[in-house]
């Protein structure tokens, strides 16, 4: 089955990203397919390369672009809201004249359509957010 | 039900809204994703449950606050063939509210119908 | 259908909202602060029964452990892994999450 995910919560703060993080890894464990892991609101933040947690404890945005990489998943930021909240990648530090990008390996900044077409392609969509 | 541009038939969105305005971004942001799916040619409704009426109720001035009032834009969803709002009776009810106070025509739908709209859906999207 | 609940009962309306909405033979599932109204002997426990009667209820036990209330959970509510979780999302058809 195909799963879409829409993740609506930073990391850290709230329990919502390692929730959608151990879920798509059971799906995936199952054999399951992620369609597409969206994140929306402060979930932009999950893809910031620049988080730098204590040594013990876990590296959420790590995690996800390690998950990523084993699995080919399509972990898709939401343009409008990261730019609100400072996230950017090259092309778009370059576009909007800022001196950094902070986008994690893995992740891709792309439009609200992301999230309608995961609805539209997935057989479920699970919501985490707070 | 339409048949969506890709070939494959509609999907049935809905989108709960159960938060108040202003106070997070949630419901602001949530319209923002009505608005860009409604290209997307899905069989789309609405459910305003809980603090999610406040979302729709007339006279909201944000100029103090420096942030945008966005009830209007309700008001331009049935240009994007949006037109099922349902709103909670209870919900309304509880707040002291009515249909005549909030910005669009929308149903007022009780507790059992409302669960009947959302085992139909096909897709929930909840902010 | 399946919902899920996230947040303490004893805080917030989120697990009321969702049992009065839940219709007939759906299954509710309560995850990260969702899983305290899985406890026996609280203040909304005779609640959780109540729905016992129309809804299956099921609680993420590793949140649970992590909060220190799996050896309080009422008889009646099903304890699930990760892996129970995605079962139960792909047995219904859709999910409405009480955020």
């Amino acid at each position: 089955m195909k799963f879409g995910i829409l993740v609506n919560e930073g990391p850290y703060t709230h329990q919502a990203s390692d929730t959608a993080y151990q879920f798509a890894r059971a799906a995936l464990a199952k054999g399951h397919e992620i369609y597409r892991v969206f994140f929306y609101h402060d979930g932009v933040n999950n893809a910031t390369r620049l988080t730098v947690p204590p040594q013990d404890d876990r590296n959420i945005v790590k995690r996800w672009s390690e998950l990523a990489a084993a699995h080919k998943l399509d972990l898709v930021v939401c343009i409008a809201a990261a730019q609100r909240r400072g996230l950017m990648d090259k092309s778009e530090a370059k576009r909007n004249a800022k001196d950094a990008d902070n986008i994690a390996p893995g992740f891709r900044i792309s439009g609200l359509g992301q999230l309608i077409e995961a609805g539209i392609q997935a057989d479920r969509l699970v919501v985490f957010g707070d | 039900m339409t048949e969506e541009g890709a070939g494959g038939a509609a999907k049935r969105f809905l989108y709960v809204n159960r938060r108040a305005p202003y106070g997070s971004i949630y419901a602001l942001e949530s319209l923002e994703v009505v608005l860009i799916g409604a290209a997307f040619e899905q069989d789309v409704s609405l459910a305003f449950i809980g603090d999610g009426v406040y979302q729709l109720v007339k006279g909201q001035d944000t100029k103090a606050l420096e942030v945008k009032n966005f009830s209007p834009a309700f008001r331009a969803l049935e240009d994007y063939d949006v037109t099922k709002l349902y709103v909670e009776k209870e919900a309304l009810e509880a707040r002291g509210l009515s249909e005549a106070d909030l910005v669009v025509p929308v149903q007022v739908v009780g507790a059992e119908r409302m669960a009947e709209i959302m085992e139909a859906q096909d897709v929930i999207l909840d902010f | 259908m399946l919902h899920t609940v996230n947040k303490s009962p004893f805080e917030h309306r989120a697990l009321e909202a969702c049992l009065k909405f839940a219709r007939q033979g759906s299954a509710v599932l309560l995850i990260e602060d969702g899983v305290y109204a899985a406890a026996r002997d609280t203040a909304v426990s005779g609640q959780v029964q109540d729905a016992l009667k129309r809804v299956s209820i099921y609680a993420l036990k590793s949140d649970l452990e992590a909060r220190g209330m799996q050896n309080r959970v009422m008889d009646g509510i099903r304890l699930v892994d990760y892996g129970g979780f995605v079962d139960l999302v792909a047995e219904h058809n859709a999910v409405q999450s009480w955020l």
